[in-house]
């Protein structure tokens, strides 16, 4: 019972607890055991496995096309994943981000085609007002303290209804060909499309954006708990709401990148994508709850669904059978961190204290009495 | 030290208690814009309430969405989410379609119950997933939104139901009227009821509301929080699998697209019609008439001579209208209450 006692005090450093010196379950286990025994280093694993099998048994698999266009389908997912991990993490959601999509991707058209914009400077007043659609967005979570589920469902819907109300059911194709082709190029003679070197930047920014930061401790401790990390000097509001204005703006880059990669501008572009950005992330580690993830999971994740996704296609499957088996994934991948904590109570009963993400602090109280 | 309520109980009259309850009820205010709409619109364009097939497309059309959000809320109320069910009514609705294919003489009660019950496992996955493994309803319920989907698709192929295979009895359901209400819409309004009943009195049903406002209370309180979540996403189940026979009855055709992208806007009906994202509070009623609202919005919209692609930012606008409504007299609310207890301070 000891056990519950400790886990039962869910905030860190309740006073009058006479406990017994403080371990720091993190830090009891030599570096590798750290780095290894985690849930982003089972997705990589996964991912490692599912590479070999498909390069040894799909035909075609090792193809020099193969690559190519998985990433060029995935890259819209690998962007918007960057800035979604981090709102994830601070235990928020952006259900807008494939609305910012088509809206940017609506905008680059008809700035181009009906305003006689250069594709840079429409691409950029795109970027801007995607960033303008999540500040909204963030302004409405994080200073009208609304939650962020509802407000992005609402601007879901907002965003969307702009795109397809400026275009209606028309399409703007004529994009002029360097710009298209520049999205599908590939870098020198490899097999990986040009447009990686960009998401190879973002990412950088991003990981140190979130690893290497100030900031980025403060989104882990947003998302652990956001009362405590303002009383230990977070600016709470404005982290949440610099976040989903850099969810926006990456989202409409994403969008541009959309436009030409298909050289068509249409307000459905990339409907529903958000479920597939979400489910990548989650896959790839990210705690719903908050307070937890990495980067390099959710790259692992995302990669991971475009592979099984390129891999069954060339089995012949359909996308509806990949879909089964992307949504089978997802339950199964938070079923298992729940499934694995518990194995892990049962070996570590005597010290083990259970990551304070896992569990909601009473559940084990009650159950074991 | 005297006790002192925090709140006094009303000094007015019951009737004036009433009156200024009803004025502060949500459910009448969205109501009232429904009703404004539906005014301003029939104004514009008389056939849209007057002549026979407008009355009957307005009571029927949002009856679809009307079991989704009944639904949705009953999940809601429990802070949890179930975005399955446009895959869910999918799926039913092609098994309806498969049904009266393999055999065309069955009874169409029997139809009814076994989408109804259909949805209800579908449902159950759901809630022993969520329940069992306590892991995150949003992200259960996105698996299994694309898994539903997926056997939806694969089992459909590129074939689909249409009118012909359904027995002409079932396709007359879709626009049957007693008394002028279409069929469809009085089976909706009586499983509101039933549902809106069961939240409203029933224990089990108060209970739901009590795991919404804190689930951690609930647990250590001893209420049997797994079996009542696991309900309520039976529930929801169940219902959206009865909006599934709906959908094969009202439309005749069951193609790919059936319920795609109803699960938000189920959830945006719900939250319109007042029911709180964090579980806790709201009612089937708001949901049920913020769903009316939905629909009937996007059908009046192209009379009033907005062009119908402005729909969808027209839906998005009112939900967060409504949720920045909430948020701004909760704020009074919470006002009004510090000012009462500075006072009973004062007072002690």
């Amino acid at each position: 019972m000891s056990t519950t006692l400790t886990s039962a005090s869910g905030a860190p450093g309740a006073p009058g607890a006479a406990a017994p010196a403080r371990s720091y379950p993190a830090y009891s286990q030599p570096l590798w055991r750290r780095w290894l025994l985690t849930r982003e280093f089972a997705v990589i694993a996964l991912l490692v496995i599912v590479l070999a099998w498909s390069n040894l048994n799909v035909p075609s698999f090792d193809g020099p096309l193969t690559m190519y266009f998985l990433f060029l389908d995935i890259t819209p997912i690998l962007l918007i994943a960057l800035p979604m991990t981090l709102v994830i993490i601070t235990g928020e959601i952006d259900l807008s981000v494939a609305s910012v999509v088509g809206l940017s991707s609506v905008l680059v058209g008809q700035l181009h085609h009906d305003a006689g914009l250069s594709i840079p400077v429409a691409g950029l007043v795109a970027i801007l007002v995607g960033a303008v659609c999540g500040a909204f967005n963030g302004f409405l979570v994080s200073y009208v303290g609304l939650p962020s589920l509802a407000v992005t469902i609402g601007t879901l819907a907002l965003y969307r209804g702009i795109a397809v109300g400026l275009l209606g059911t028309t399409a703007v194709t004529d994009f002029p060909e360097h710009w298209t082709q520049l999205a599908q190029q590939r870098i020198g003679g490899s097999s990986y499309p040009v447009v990686l070197i960009p998401f190879a930047v973002l990412a950088i920014a991003f990981v140190l954006l979130l690893h290497f930061s100030p900031f980025g401790r403060g989104v882990f401790e947003i998302g652990l708990n956001d009362e405590a990390a303002h009383f230990s000097g977070v600016n709470v509001e404005l982290t949440k709401f610099w976040l989903f204005m850099l969810s926006g703006a990456v989202s409409a880059f994403a969008g541009i990148y959309y436009t030409l990669r298909y050289g068509s501008a249409r307000g459905d572009n990339a409907t529903g994508m958000e479920l597939q950005v979400i489910a990548a992330v989650l896959l790839g580690g990210v705690s719903i709850f908050g307070g937890r993830g990495a980067l390099h999971g959710v790259i692992a994740g995302v990669v991971l669904i475009g592979v099984i996704s390129s891999a069954m296609r060339l089995e012949g499957q359909t996308v509806n059978v990949i879909n089964i088996v992307i949504g089978a994934l997802l339950v199964l991948s938070v079923i298992s961190t729940s499934l694995l904590s518990w194995a892990s109570g049962l070996t570590s009963r005597g010290r083990g204290r259970r990551p304070p993400w896992r569990r909601q602090p009473d559940v084990t109280s009650t159950t074991t009495t | 030290m005297s006790t002192t309520l925090l709140v006094e109980p009303s000094a007015m009259s019951p009737a004036r208690r009433v009156a200024g309850a009803v004025l502060r009820s949500r459910e009448i205010a969205v109501a009232a814009v429904l009703v404004a709409l539906i005014l301003l619109t029939t104004l514009k364009n008389p056939s849209f309430l007057l002549s026979a097939d407008g009355w009957r497309d307005l009571l029927l059309t949002p009856s679809l969405l009307l079991l989704l959000a009944i639904g949705q809320t009953v999940v809601i109320v429990t802070r949890n989410v179930d975005l399955s069910v446009g895959s869910t009514l999918g799926l039913t609705a092609y098994l309806t379609g498969k049904l009266f294919v393999a055999h065309p003489g069955l009874p169409i009660l029997a139809v009814f119950v076994i989408g109804l019950l259909f949805g209800a496992v579908l449902g159950m996955v759901n809630g022993l997933l969520v329940s069992l493994f306590k892991v995150p309803a949003l992200v259960i319920t996105l698996g299994t939104l694309y898994i539903y989907r997926g056997i939806f698709l694969t089992w459909a192929g590129s074939s689909r139901i249409n009118a012909s295979d359904l027995p002409e009895s079932f396709n007359r359901l879709g626009s049957q009227q007693i008394l002028t209400i279409p069929v469809l819409t009085i089976i909706a309004a009586v499983v509101l009821a039933g549902v809106g009943y069961y939240l409203h009195t029933a224990r089990s049903g108060r209970e739901l509301y009590a795991i919404g406002s804190d689930p951690e209370a609930a647990q250590l309180y001893g209420l049997p929080v797994r079996r009542r979540i696991l309900a309520a996403f039976v529930i929801s189940g169940a219902v959206a699998g009865l909006a599934g026979v709906f959908y094969a009855a009202r439309y005749g055709t069951v193609s790919s697209g059936a319920g795609y992208g109803m699960e938000l806007q189920a959830v945006g009906a719900a939250v319109i019609g007042g029911v709180a994202i964090f579980g806790g509070s709201g009612t089937v009623w708001g949901a049920a008439i913020g769903a009316f609202l939905l629909v009937t919005i996007n059908r009046a919209l192209p009379i009033v001579g907005i062009s119908d692609f402005w729909q969808q930012a027209v839906v998005g606008a009112l939900i967060i209208a409504a949720i920045v409504l909430d948020r701004v007299l909760a704020a009074r609310q919470e006002r009004r209450l510090v000012a009462a207890r500075e006072e009973a301070r004062s007072h002690a």
